[in-house]
């Protein structure tokens, strides 16, 4: 055999390593090969269309992967050895990374199940491949996390059991219903909800803040992950933009299903990301910027430009976007008082923001902050001094399809609950907001079946019928470790204790902890 | 509409009363008392009777607000699903039309939380 060129060029190469693999079968119809490519009613004309804007073939995407793993682990082990947690900005902050390792992490696995299935499904050679990278890269990065994060695993609590509570846990049906609900629709649906809702709207608002947020507050091992990460996250948003423009010219009958995806899935988006705004408003020693200011740069002006892009296909902005918009100086405070009261229930600890961080947040929500949050907290904090500390005792109403009790307010009432109710073959439900409900009334089949945490512990699916069995023997939630307030917690005396300060007086918390 | 599917799709209601062991599921709002971040969903019997409900249910729900202790819920403004209802204290929740996974929603005039701040 002669071999006439030892090297492929570029173009050469990517076209046998990627186009070549979608050859016209023979002794098989196309229709048994790819079942699924059309129950949804997408009309796909011409595959060769598919642009591919990266060019990436397989044998280079395993080699810069590589270096990066390489470069990445090398730096978990220098973090680990000079015990780079004792660097952080304060001990509180541990509890955004358990949040983050029981809450996205075990979404970037249920990613790389979906993208794996998905890039099955395509006739088009270009889109599988792109999903076949995708799905590697999300299992990568579910992997690389949970490695990011082992670390704080031997020094602080809640951190031990991430992809079980992920199963479990009631506010973890948040994230995994979101998930479940993506990657049991057809493959262009999960295309939209991921690659182009989540991916390209809205991801920035959850890697920006989180990466950031990590630098800002002297995590080391984390920001490195958000580096190793970002070149793959910035081939999945542009595989989000190619997805939508691709199904959006191949036919005029695609417009009004796509828009309705799109206005399904910025809302389930926009609901998970409240435990972001949470987080970034509230968990971070060390404040990056508001959920707010966020919301303005990565939403209403990133994505305002997106959607203006898009009228030329017809895509109208994603329905009940101004509710969203309006939200953005409530849900973060809506949502930690919620987790301030359900702390017996959790993996993490909350608390009373400090003074400074009350200051912050005035001036960062000046219209909404003193006016209705403020007072709440005051009331707490001078509750918990006198030895009440606030606990919910009795269990919240869930919405049916975001499964996030029914917290939110209307848009042009912050007192009143958005709660709104329907009837479905003589069944009530209820839900947090008109955005769930329409969901609900366009698929009812596929919610009605929703697990519901709430719902489950009270048919005794839960291990037991008093919420402390639940919580320990269920959910793998230590009880008295993991769970309350952090002030005066094992977390808490631990940090005191590794920054060489005197732990604080708690008589009421009995410290079990062996360290 | 309905899901479209690959194939024939069925699906259970989940939350039918029967999967409660005897018991059914009530909401209960109380606006203007946003320390409890949502609405209750609470436990009863279908032959508990109002005011046992308002004794053994309600109270000590609520009874870490301090508008808790004061409020007369008996004679407060109620509505049931959205409509007008008005308590009978001895009448089961049976009788009194209040199936599962009702919302009751209790407007106790002049406690409006605290604070001025609706919570």
């Amino acid at each position: 055999m002669v071999v006439k060129n030892k090297k492929l060029n570029l173009k050469d190469k990517y076209q046998y390593l990627t186009r070549d693999m979608g050859w016209e079968p023979t002794y098989q119809k196309k229709k048994d090969i790819f079942p699924d490519e059309d129950f949804e009613g997408i009309k796909i004309t011409d595959w060769s269309q598919w642009e591919d804007p990266f060019r990436l073939t397989m044998d280079a995407y395993w080699k810069y992967q590589a270096e990066k793993e390489k470069k990445l682990y090398a730096i978990f082990d220098a973090f680990a050895q000079n015990n780079g947690h004792q660097n952080i900005s304060d001990g509180r902050y541990v509890n955004a990374l358990k949040l983050f390792l029981t809450g996205v992490s075990p979404l970037e696995y249920a990613a790389f199940q979906g993208y794996s299935k998905v890039g099955r499904q395509f006739s088009g050679a270009g889109a599988r491949t792109a999903c076949q990278m995708q799905a590697i890269d999300e299992l990568r990065h579910s992997q690389t996390q949970q490695h990011a994060m082992s670390h704080y695993n031997k020094h602080f609590n809640g951190l031990h059991d991430a992809s079980h509570m992920h199963d479990r846990v009631w506010f973890l049906s948040v994230p995994k219903s979101f998930f479940d609900d993506a990657r049991s629709a057809g493959p262009f649906e999960f295309l939209t909800a991921i690659s182009f809702s989540f991916e390209y709207v809205l991801t920035n608002l959850l890697f920006v803040p989180f990466m950031s947020g990590a630098a800002y507050n002297g995590d080391m091992a984390t920001v490195t992950f958000g580096f190793s990460a970002q070149s793959d996250e910035a081939r999945h948003m542009t595989l989000g933009l190619e997805v939508i423009k691709f199904i959006l010219e191949q036919h005029e009958d695609n417009v009004p299903i796509v828009q309705r995806w799109i206005d399904k899935w910025f809302w389930r988006g926009f609901r998970l990301l409240s435990l972001v705004g949470m987080m970034m408003d509230y968990m971070l020693p060390n404040k990056v910027m508001s959920w707010a200011e966020a919301w303005e740069v990565y939403y209403e002006q990133n994505g305002g430009a997106l959607f203006k892009d898009l009228e030329r296909y017809g895509i109208r902005p994603p329905k009940y976007q101004d509710v969203a918009n309006d939200a953005k100086n409530h849900i973060s405070h809506q949502i930690w008082s919620t987790f301030y009261q359900y702390s017996q229930a959790t993996n993490f600890h909350t608390w009373i923001p400090e003074d400074e961080e009350m200051t912050w947040l005035s001036e960062k929500y000046p219209e909404t902050f003193d006016k209705y949050y403020r007072p709440r907290y005051e009331h707490w904090a001078k509750e918990h001094a006198e030895g009440r500390r606030f606990y919910n005792n009795t269990l919240p109403q869930l919405c049916q399809v975001c499964t996030i009790p029914v917290l939110f307010t209307e848009k042009d009432d912050p007192g009143v609950f958005s709660h709104k109710q329907t009837k479905y073959e003589g069944e009530r439900y209820h839900f947090c907001s008109d955005g769930c409900r329409d969901i609900f009334q366009y698929e009812p089949e596929k919610y009605i079946q929703a697990w519901l945490p709430v719902h489950q512990i009270y048919q005794g699916n839960c291990g037991g019928s008093d919420l402390e069995t639940v919580v320990s023997k269920y959910y793998h939630i230590n009880i008295g470790e993991d769970n309350f307030e952090y002030v005066g917690s094992p977390d808490h005396k631990r940090w005191l204790d590794i920054k060489g300060l005197k732990p604080l007086d708690s008589k009421s918390e009995s410290n079990q902890d062996a360290a | 509409m309905s899901v479209n599917a690959i194939s024939e799709y069925k699906a259970e209601h989940r939350d039918r009363v029967e999967n409660f062991n005897g018991m059914q599921v009530l909401y209960v709002y109380w606006p203007h008392h946003l320390m409890f971040c949502s609405p209750f969903a609470l436990m009863v019997s279908p032959d508990m009777t109002f005011s046992d409900f308002l004794e053994q249910v309600l109270k000590p729900a609520v009874a870490s607000h301090p508008d808790g202790a004061e409020a007369d819920f008996l004679n407060a403004d109620w509505q049931l699903n959205g409509d007008a209802f008005t308590p009978e204290a001895s009448a089961t929740m049976k009788d009194s039309g209040i199936d599962h996974k009702s919302m009751l929603t209790v407007t106790t005039p002049g406690l409006d939380g605290l604070s001025g701040a609706g919570f």
